[in-house]
């Protein structure tokens, strides 16, 4: 694809947890600039497979190559800061090592500056990602990594979440990793799509990874003909993670969305 | 005032001090098992101590630090629940340390002692240990602050900002087991853990920045001391578990303090 060197690549990654193959052979390259989106159902190795890229946890084998110098900014899928501490907005942040004027500004194009000396523990949902979104790109990062971040926000809330993902993309010209169990609503803020179930079952431009096969084995046959922003499931899941098909179960039990 | 007194708030002002900005730690990570381990098997330090004849003091500290450092490393690698690891060491070690002790049969030791430790018996030499050990204890805790914020919030967050996060554990670690190996023989085993988050937990109600807990912790740790001391000096009663129950007053009154 890109001549460039990929910021990351992982290399033939295998991973195991007692047994159990939670990551088989997985290769993945993070071009410069690119939004890459990794879906899959629950259990299907995302975050392994994100810490792995961070270099938080070591596969069993395979490798992983890192471009020299490569700032990575970070949103972890839950932040739980302690009730016993206190700490305003401006305090978390502070320890990027930014001076004020950068967290200022920084929060600001995030459209949260006014929560700056709140408590963190009296931000809403979506505000709190935001902080956490602040936080990743006052790293001055060449690549962002999200883990799940429009968790705890609602459906407009998201949208916005991932327009600005976008648009920070766009303006500081990084690459993002984001892992999503809802392809409907990030295809149009994402342009290659990583479908993962314990390996990569395929992956490409949003659109066609929509008809791949694969993808539709794994969510459903009916997700073909929904429209990019219906956000309608066409399938439950069972409390596993696995796939339970409106047509072999009518009587809708389990999770529904 | 009498010298034994003086000495008393000497060294117990200087436990306070470090307690103070450690036991805060303590309360946001919620150690405080983890204290309570540390404090047990320190006893076993004491035990060794006698058997093999060496300096007490080291011994502790010595026994304390292995101690710390087999539980991290345990904690990390054995897929057990961490509160069930600490409670099996806490017990197994302060066992250990009695049966260790009823070997030593020409050395008669009061584990009383150990158990609540003796304020009003501090000896300057106690005080050196403290005042020495206190001071390299609360300047690597400056010195480290920041990592071990950022790694009390989120440690992995931490670790992809390039914080040293493993080093940092460890040293936070080594600190609370040379505190506790330090203040054990004054304030005792029972208390030094109760030292540490009562301040802490105190301070947390008028604090609006994790450094303001830090040193208000240890303002409340200085009136707990005082004000416990005064009350062992004139009501006679023992002079560690008063300075613990002072704290505990302070505590109680702080509850009725509504945030503004």
């Amino acid at each position: 694809m890109s001549s460039q060197q990929p910021l990351i690549s992982l290399r033939d990654v295998y991973m195991n947890f007692r047994e159990r193959e939670v990551l088989t052979s997985v290769n993945i390259d993070l071009q410069p600039g690119e939004i890459v989106t990794l879906i899959g159902p629950n259990g299907a190795g995302k975050t392994t497979l994100v810490r792995i890229v961070l270099g938080l946890q070591k596969a069993d084998s395979g490798t992983r190559t890192v471009k020299s110098g490569l700032r990575i900014g970070y949103m972890p899928q839950k932040l739980h800061v302690d009730q016993s501490m206190p700490l305003s907005v401006h305090r978390f942040l502070s320890l990027t090592g930014q001076p004020k004027k950068e967290i200022l500004s920084a929060l600001e194009r995030t459209n949260v500056r006014h929560v700056i000396d709140s408590p963190v523990h009296t931000l809403s949902g979506g505000e709190f990602q935001r902080v956490l979104l602040t936080r990743a790109i006052l790293q001055k990062p060449h690549l962002l990594v999200l883990d799940e971040p429009v968790q705890g926000v609602d459906v407009n809330g998201q949208t916005e979440l991932y327009h600005l993902i976008t648009e920070l993309r766009n303006e500081q010209g990084c690459s993002v990793l984001m892992v999503s169990h809802d392809l409907h609503l990030v295809m149009a803020s994402t342009d290659q799509v990583i479908c993962l179930n314990q390996h990569v079952c395929c992956s490409g431009h949003p659109q066609q990874v929509q008809k791949h096969p694969a993808y539709l084995k794994l969510f459903g046959r009916e997700s073909e003909e929904l429209a990019v922003y219906t956000h309608d499931h066409d399938h439950d899941h069972s409390v596993d993670g696995h796939i339970v098909h409106k047509c072999k179960n009518s009587d809708h039990n389990g999770e529904k969305h | 005032m009498s010298e034994l007194l003086f000495h008393a708030l000497l060294a117990g002002f200087g436990i306070a001090l470090v307690a103070g900005p450690l036991g805060c730690f303590v309360v946001w990570r919620r150690m405080a098992y983890f204290g309570d381990t540390l404090s047990h098997s320190a006893l076993l330090g004491v035990a060794l101590g006698l058997l093999l004849d060496i300096n007490l003091n080291l011994a502790v500290i010595l026994c304390s630090l292995i101690i710390a450092v087999l539980l991290v490393s345990m904690q990390q690698k054995q897929k057990m629940a961490s509160d069930t690891l600490l409670g099996i060491l806490a017990h197994s070690s302060l066992s250990l340390g009695l049966v260790a002790v009823s070997f030593a049969e020409n050395v008669r030791i009061d584990m009383m002692s150990y158990l609540f430790g003796d304020l009003l018996a501090t000896s300057p030499e106690d005080i050196f240990w403290i005042y020495g050990g206190g001071a390299l204890v609360l300047s690597t805790l400056a010195w480290i602050w920041k990592p071990l914020l950022a790694m009390t919030i989120h440690a992995e967050l931490a670790q992809v900002e390039g914080y040293p996060v493993q080093r940092t554990r460890i040293v936070l670690t080594l600190l609370m087991a040379l505190v506790i190996a330090v203040a054990m023989k004054i304030v005792g085993v029972l208390l030094i853990t109760s030292l540490m988050i009562i301040p802490a937990a105190t301070a947390q109600r008028f604090s609006r920045t994790p450094e303001q807990m830090a040193v208000g912790a240890s303002c409340v740790g200085l009136l707990s001391v005082s004000a416990g001391l005064a009350a062992s000096w004139h009501l006679d009663t023992p002079a560690g578990p008063s300075v613990v129950v002072a704290g505990f007053m302070i505590f109680l009154t702080s509850l009725s303090y509504k945030r503004a």
